[in-house]
């Protein structure tokens, strides 16, 4: 791999731009791998980059059936944060954090990793109170928070309206959390893992899996059988659909998840704002469009788009709190289908078939964990028991009830 | 965003109802006995469905009754709607 910097940029100028480097092989499969990951998304390229570069396995395959980065990686708002309440959580978000903040040097790779400060608005008097509790419990566990009054929330984001329909009573900064580019972390990964002898086999589809007795023996897919000594499982939106194939079943539902992005403008917002009891978050790429996160519909369906009251729910508060945008046009919207926990945590866990490992249910918000997510799940594979961070997220806490119950500390805003 | 045809109330919009998950899920008839796994699957395990989906709803802002759903989940079209109660209705193609 021909390393990325000013003297490369140089050269390549002097020619023209004809002679880059591919960023990555497309080998044809080999017959058996050490270790197979399923899903070419950012955590799955992350896996498989930990793998190679960390635990000393190489002889891994990346199955993607569409293309790298094309499934929830290229859909969600590339919010990074790790001001999350309970322990389990504030330590694989920080781990991620931690990880982010070396990234772009790591990979070599500029996944334009930006700490432009995220602010957490609270509308009413039970907001102030949850963002309290928070917050202290996120400085207990060592991560930077901030309470900010009405008036510095206003210093920050000078056009908000503070008295409207849904009054700013105050709001939790973490300085430290802001936006990445999602793409360039799929490809960042994708090119490292490559570079370090992983194979990335695009447009192949798992269909089955083969087992003997209760051990995994490889996946069927469309481009014929592939032999695994191991086998991580790293989708969204689909991992139900995958369990089943092995034969159990997961305690995950999946929803579709909505975003819309805007004409381009000049900067006007320099910080991430997002509101977890109004569902209205807010930030501004680098190309200058307004990014704007809506919920999910509530009822499960994998068509990948969603309903328009949930845009208009969305775009509502979004006026109210910024009446600057009001004639704003919306360049795009779309869906992604995610796969929700019943305590909106993850599941980083051993499965009933040996050797079958799954790290899904990110819900609504898995992106900012993609460096720590591969991290642990690429240690936890290598070992054969999981990683320190990843085991309070096993499959096995709906049956003993230690469940990590983020979906009421941190509201709906993930 | 699809029209829902609510058993008592005929053709509504969408927004009018709430989703409540997966349809014809047995209470446990002897709860004293059930095991820690068997709990969770009840509780927490669900089958989420790619394709023909059987699944409870309510019309929150109408009757506020609930009813049950076959929907395929691929392609959000809703194949049958029924009173609770009432045999489990089959799939037309």
């Amino acid at each position: 791999m021909n390393r990325y910097s000013i003297f490369s940029l140089i050269r390549n100028a002097i020619r023209y731009h004809q002679d880059w480097q591919q960023s990555w092989r497309s080998p044809t499969p080999k017959k058996k791998y050490d270790v197979v990951i399923v899903g070419g998304g950012g955590h799955g390229l992350a896996t498989a980059y930990y793998l190679a570069a960390e635990c000393g396995i190489s002889n891994v395959a990346v199955i993607e059936k569409g293309w790298l980065g094309g499934g929830n990686t290229g859909r969600n708002t590339t919010i990074v944060r790790s001001n999350y309440l309970w322990d389990e959580s504030a330590a694989i978000y920080e781990h991620a954090m931690k990880l982010w903040e070396g990234l772009s040097q790591t990979l070599n790779y500029n996944v334009m990793f930006s700490q432009r400060g995220l602010l957490h608005l609270a509308h009413s008097v039970h907001d102030l109170q949850e963002i309290g509790r928070r917050g202290h419990a996120i400085h207990l566990n060592g991560i930077d928070s901030e309470f900010l009054t009405p008036s510095q929330v206003k210093q920050m984001v000078p056009f908000i309206n503070l008295d409207c329909r849904y009054p700013v009573m105050g709001a939790l900064l973490q300085k430290r959390g802001g936006t990445a580019r999602h793409d360039a972390v799929a490809w960042g990964y994708a090119r490292a893992a490559d570079a370090a002898g992983v194979d990335i086999i695009q447009n192949c589809e798992v269909t089955g899996f083969r087992q003997q007795g209760n051990v995994i023996q490889g996946v069927e897919t469309s481009q014929g059988f592939i032999a695994a000594g191991k086998v991580g499982c790293v989708v969204a939106g689909h991992c139900s659909v995958l369990a089943e194939m092995a034969g159990f079943r997961l305690p995950v539902e999946s929803f579709p998840l909505q975003a819309l992005v805007s004409e381009p403008v000049k900067p006007i917002l320099d910080c991430v704002v997002m509101s977890g009891s109004i569902h209205a978050y807010i930030s501004q790429s680098d190309k200058g469009e307004l990014v704007i996160g809506a919920g999910s519909d509530a009822y499960n369906s994998y068509s990948q788009r969603g309903g328009f009251d949930v845009i208009e729910e969305t775009v509502g508060p979004v006026l109210e709190l910024y009446p600057v945008f009001s004639r704003m046009k919306m360049l795009r919207q779309w869906g992604g289908i995610v796969d929700v926990t019943i305590d909106r945590s993850p599941l980083i866990s051993k499965t009933p078939v040996e050797n079958l490992f799954f790290n899904c249910g990110w819900g609504t918000g898995g992106f900012k964990a993609t460096p720590g997510s591969g991290h642990v799940f690429a240690h936890s594979i290598a070992r054969g028991e999981m990683h320190p961070i990843a085991a309070p997220f096993s499959i096995d806490r709906f049956n003993s009830g230690a469940l990590i119950d983020e979906g009421a500390a941190a509201a709906v805003a993930h | 965003m699809f029209i829902i045809d609510c058993p008592w109330c005929g053709q509504r919009d969408q927004s009018e109802f709430t989703a409540h998950g997966e349809a014809y899920i047995a209470r446990p008839r002897q709860p004293g006995q059930l095991s820690d796994e068997e709990w969770g699957d009840y509780v927490f395990f669900r089958k989420n469905t790619k394709g023909i989906h059987y699944e409870r709803w309510v019309h929150s802002h109408g009757c506020r009754r609930w009813f049950n759903v076959v929907r395929d989940t691929v392609t959000d079209r809703i194949h049958a709607t029924c009173k609770p109660g009432e045999p489990r209705p089959g799939v037309k193609e």
